[in-house]
């Protein structure tokens, strides 16, 4: 298997020393090219599968539009292509960006960085006393009925999956603890 | 480590492979974000310009920082003195996502830098050396940068200080573990901040190069040479062109590894910051706070 991380901006390579850590291979997507190049890669037998980062969204949005890649990953996400978005990633798959998963976002909904904290909780099908990193997070405010909560902090919805979107608010990739990544390599 | 130093690390971590513009105004800070930068520097006068004006060069006005907070969603980040622990309370009350703690304003205090782990929001801090940035760090700082020569457009220093702190890095990491005490010795430094670099091979904090990047190529120089992403002060908005050169050197930034993509960015950006050379300069801020 072969995970492919978006790697514009952000904590990319913190997301691919995880997979690493679960003997999974990564590689980095930058451009058209790296996406094409990949997704070809691909044999019968496996399957394309892709994480989008922390970091900003703003700046991720820039370079994705201008690079060609918001289209074909879009189209790979709706055709089933597994994705896994955490905090600027989440933001990246809702309704006012990627557009795949209906899910409507607060952004910096925290407020600053005075507001970035831990926590601890439950995720739904991932498991107990999950450790979560809110940098600057957001938080999802309304899911559309195709969408499954699995968490909730302070009665926001902090982790969410759509079919084989599977978003949080939170930094898994910061954590030491690999149950969502394996959660993610198995969907 | 203590909660509030572990999130504001991570917070840089987030920054990472991305671009930190200087700006003055709401309307330059929204084109900084539009044109893809990973956070904003708030500021009255960019460096080109106090490095002209001469004179005590201080934190801005907390009022036109709160405007430039106010017209972006991204890090909105903001200077103080070297030394000037008011001027970072005063930073801290406003809400601000980093201090830079900066030699590009006038040292408030020639000897000491602020005990920047007094403070619960995070503190990025120039550094010419591995020592320099491993005191910063000690003191609390949870991002480094290199310092340059700021406002004259002329990359040279932050080439000098990348390469002397990864040449250091990796001499460190060579070491024999009885040869790291009297390293850390001739560091000024803690042992446990030498062990560290000597186990991971890189600093514990992310490390940005900054001074004097004014083209995508030299964006892409700092990240081939080890940066972690680029601080980019008087290059965009003393340009031709600030949105199109803002957005080339975030491109570069991305792909600083792809001469091909590097050849289309850097084509028609129109003129380029003039830029002073470094002999040329009778001030020398990167020698400023070590």
């Amino acid at each position: 298997m072969k995970v492919a991380v978006l790697a514009l901006q952000g904590a990319f390579i913190e997301h691919e020393q995880m997979l690493q850590r679960l003997g999974v291979e990564t590689t980095e997507v930058r451009n058209l090219d790296d996406w094409q190049q990949y997704v070809q890669s691909i044999g019968t037998n496996d399957q394309a599968r892709l994480i989008i980062p922390g970091g900003e969204s703003t700046a991720m949005t820039r370079i994705i539009r201008d690079e060609g890649l918001y289209q074909p990953i879009r189209q790979a996400i709706l055709e089933g292509m597994p994705v896994l978005g955490t905090c600027a990633g989440l933001i990246m798959l809702d309704d006012q960006h990627l557009g795949t998963m209906d899910i409507q976002v607060r952004r910096n909904a925290y407020g600053r960085q005075l507001g970035s904290f831990n926590h601890v909780a439950d995720v739904q099908e991932i498991g107990h006393s999950f450790p979560m990193t809110y940098i600057r997070a957001p938080y999802i405010e309304s899911v559309g009925p195709a969408v499954q909560v699995l968490a909730e902090v302070d009665g926001h919805i902090v982790a969410a999956r759509q079919g084989r979107q599977l978003v949080c608010a939170f930094h898994p990739e910061l954590t030491s603890d690999t149950r969502l990544h394996e959660y993610f390599v198995q969907l | 480590m203590e909660d509030r130093t572990q999130l504001n690390r991570q917070l840089a971590q987030m920054l990472k492979g991305g671009v930190i513009m200087d700006v003055t105004t709401p309307e330059q800070a929204r084109i900084a974000e539009a044109a893809g930068a990973c956070a904003v520097m708030a500021l009255e006068r960019i460096p080109a310009d106090i490095r002209a004006a001469g004179g005590v060069s201080r934190m801005s006005d907390p009022k036109m920082i709160k405007g430039i907070q106010e017209s972006v969603t991204i890090p909105v980040m903001a200077k103080c003195r070297i030394g000037h622990f008011v001027e970072a309370q005063i930073l801290e009350a406003i809400e601000i996502d980093y201090i830079d703690e900066s030699e590009v304003l006038s040292p408030a205090d020639d000897v000491y830098h602020i005990d920047k782990r007094q403070f619960k929001v995070p503190f990025v801090c120039g550094a010419k050396d591995l020592g320099e940035a491993l005191r910063r760090i000690n003191e609390g700082a949870t991002m480094i940068r290199t310092k340059g020569e700021p406002g004259t457009g002329d990359v040279i220093q932050a080439v000098r200080h990348m390469r002397k702190m990864q040449s250091e890095i990796r001499r460190l990491s060579s070491m024999s573990e009885d040869e790291l005490y009297e390293a850390a010795k001739q560091l000024a430094v803690p042992y446990e901040l030498v062990r560290y670099v000597h186990d991971n091979g890189r600093l514990p904090v992310v490390n940005f190069a900054a001074g004097g990047v004014a083209t995508p190529a030299d964006a892409a120089l700092m990240m081939q040479l080890g940066a972690e992403g680029v601080f980019v002060g008087s290059g965009i908005f003393k340009s031709g062109d600030p949105a199109k050169r803002a957005q080339a050197i975030v491109k570069a930034v991305t792909n600083y590894q792809n001469p091909a993509i590097l050849a289309e960015l850097s084509e028609d950006l129109g003129e380029a910051m003039v830029g002073i050379n470094e002999q040329e300069i009778a001030l020398l801020m990167a020698e400023r706070g070590k």
